[in-house]
């Protein structure tokens, strides 16, 4: 298959990723994506139906712990790199009433 | 400076080897404390004009260098890697020393905890001198992408030291630590090691904890060492590798014995030299020394042969639809809510919006673009889907060529280190991994040893790569490369 990457490909990618573009930096990322996404076209046009995919390359499953409490980061260590906390939470702005 | 150095920018330091340094620190003979003075002297010396470092931690370094001193003095051992100083690259969380991943969005962050990797360093009693550049989040293959201005190669100061772990790599070579760590994605220690001229191991996948390492790409990402000698990179593996229960990925079992076995010679081993990486996009300069080194592992008793490894010619389009598709998920964290920058806004949306524009540079931007581009609805099959399973195809090519080979043998970098500022186009920049990512994919070992020069007289690395766990026999080939390793010419 060919996928040509579009400018509003690239500019509705960026609010997917909370990313905010000027005009000439969608251009000059169209460009570089389209670039890249060409030479995966190797990738994209071959015959795989039968071949399975990998996602990790150690055949570790369900990886689990004894159910036992252990030391962990204290609330103030936590917080303590926060931007804004306040009574033990982390502070943001206004959340409600936001277009989702 | 400009031009091959006529110095000894890789030599061992005066106070030696860190096999050196721990043995006599350890016997009383030297003080840690001298062996940590000869390296800040060096720093000093040239740091301004590499900088290899984020961040220097020479008061600490001597705190923890005194300390050893004194347990030494009272009959205790400190370790295996006592008063050895190390570098550190700045995506390891160290308690209390900013990490930065060479990130505006992350300045000045102090994390609360340390990496395994690092617990383990101060058990073994290593020195820790600073934390080094990088590329922003280890995605580059040059340093340039730091948000901190780029690092320099010590053997050519108007060239990049490669990357992401460049100033690791460049901290090495400069001798200004005798070892350091770096991280490798797909080639970020072993590609820097070869531009810099010194020895970079990334092991197998899960056999170093990766717990405290800032991730970029989850089923690639592993930490592994970079050093002037095959031993002393063996001694940091021993100390950093084995289970740990912090890391869902971590292989369980014991780290291997490594350095028992480095002098046990390659009679009868069974060497591979990639025919995919030899040729189109390969350096005649660098494919004439991974024949050189070829010819010298048969010389030593190894039966070369050349062998097909068919689906490596697919990497890296795998690797730049898969690495970006994990950093887009990783990065998602960095949204100014609980760490780093924060750009007020009036709702959250808008900070987490403007704080990431404003936080991140345009490598991680591309990055997290493309990889959002390669999971979402319907590209996700054609891109995605396809890449992991060429990554099945790839590791059943590996697995087929280890049936008849115990190591394989190829180019680390297609070229040696190139001037700063003369690859803009990313696609170009990415093709300095094509050699390195797909032990990346596979999960497998690899190391690049250095191999003598090329015409302009910059360093060469021979990889030498590994089936799973094949860290012992991937050692003991690399021990016969450096021993076999061109000098008369080498900038050393």
């Amino acid at each position: 298959m060919s996928v040509r990457i579009t400018r509003d490909d690239v500019a509705h990618v960026a609010t997917l990723a909370r990313l905010s573009l000027a005009d000439d930096e969608l251009d000059t990322f169209t460009a570089q994506l389209a670039a890249v996404l060409e030479h995966a076209e190797d990738v994209a046009a071959l015959d795989l139906a039968d071949v399975p995919p990998t996602s990790h390359p150690v055949p570790l499953v369900n990886v689990l712990r004894p159910d036992v409490p252990g030391p962990t980061l204290s609330p103030e260590d936590a917080l303590a790199a926060a931007p804004q906390a306040e009574d033990g939470r982390f502070r943001v702005p206004t959340i409600l009433g936001e277009a989702p | 400076m400009t031009g091959p150095s006529p110095s000894s920018p890789s030599s061992p330091s005066p106070a030696g080897t860190a096999r050196e340094i721990a043995r006599s620190v350890r016997s009383g003979e030297r003080s840690a404390v001298d062996v940590l003075d000869g390296y800040v002297a060096a720093i000093e010396a040239r740091e301004t004009e590499i900088h290899a470092f984020n961040e220097l931690t020479l008061d600490q370094a001597r705190t923890v260098a005194a300390d050893i001193d004194r347990r030494v003095a009272v009959g205790e051992d400190p370790g295996p890697l006592a008063g050895v100083p190390i570098a550190l690259k700045d995506n390891l969380c160290t308690r209390g020393v900013v990490t930065t991943c060479s990130s505006k969005i992350l300045e000045g962050w102090i994390p609360p905890y340390d990496a395994t990797v690092v617990q383990r360093l101060v058990a073994a009693g290593s020195v820790a001198v600073g934390k080094t550049n990088l590329d922003e989040f280890a995605m580059g293959s040059s340093t340039e992408n730091s948000a901190f201005g780029p690092t320099r190669n010590p053997h050519d100061t108007s060239r990049v030291p490669g990357g992401s772990s460049g100033g690791s790599a460049a901290a090495v070579a400069a001798g200004f630590a005798p070892v350091s760590l770096g991280s490798d994605t797909g080639g970020s220690i072993r590609q820097p090691a070869a531009l810099c001229g010194v020895v970079g191991v990334k092991p197998t996948y899960g056999l170093v904890s990766r717990y405290g390492l800032i991730a970029f790409a989850s089923s690639l990402d592993q930490i592994g060492p970079f050093a002037t000698t095959v031993a002393d990179a063996a001694v940091v593996l021993e100390a950093i590798a084995g289970h740990d229960p912090a890391d869902a990925t971590s292989i369980p079992q014991d780290a291997p014995s490594i350095v028992e076995h480095l002098d046990d010679g390659i009679a009868g081993l069974r060497v591979g030299v990639i025919t995919e990486l030899m040729g189109e996009g390969i350096h005649p300069d660098v494919a004439a020394r991974v024949r050189e080194a070829a010819e010298a592992l048969a010389a030593a008793g190894a039966v070369v042969e050349e062998v097909s490894v068919p689906a490596v010619a697919y990497g890296l389009s795998a690797y730049y639809l898969i690495a970006p598709a994990e950093a887009s998920s990783n990065l998602a964290r960095f949204d100014g809510v609980r760490y780093g920058l924060r750009v007020d806004a009036a709702t959250t949306n808008e900070m987490m919006v403007a704080t990431r524009t404003a936080g991140f540079g345009a490598e991680v931007k591309r990055r997290i673009m493309l990889g959002t581009y390669a999971l979402s609805a319907g590209y996700y099959d054609a891109f995605y889907g396809q890449a992991q399973k060429v990554r099945t195809l790839i590791a059943r090519d590996f697995a087929t060529a280890y049936e008849r080979f115990d190591v394989l043998l190829s180019p680390t970098s297609p070229t040696t280190a190139f001037e700063l500022g003369a690859i803009h186009d990313p696609l170009t920049m990415y093709l300095n991994d094509i050699c390195t990512i797909p032990t990346n994919l596979a999960g497998d070992p690899a190391m690049s040893v250095p191999f003598g020069t090329g015409s302009d007289g910059l360093p060469i690395g021979v990889q030498v790569l590994a089936p799973t766990l094949g860290e012992v026999p991937m050692f003991r080939a690399a021990a016969v490369l450096e021993a076999a390793a061109p000098t008369e010419e080498v900038d050393r």
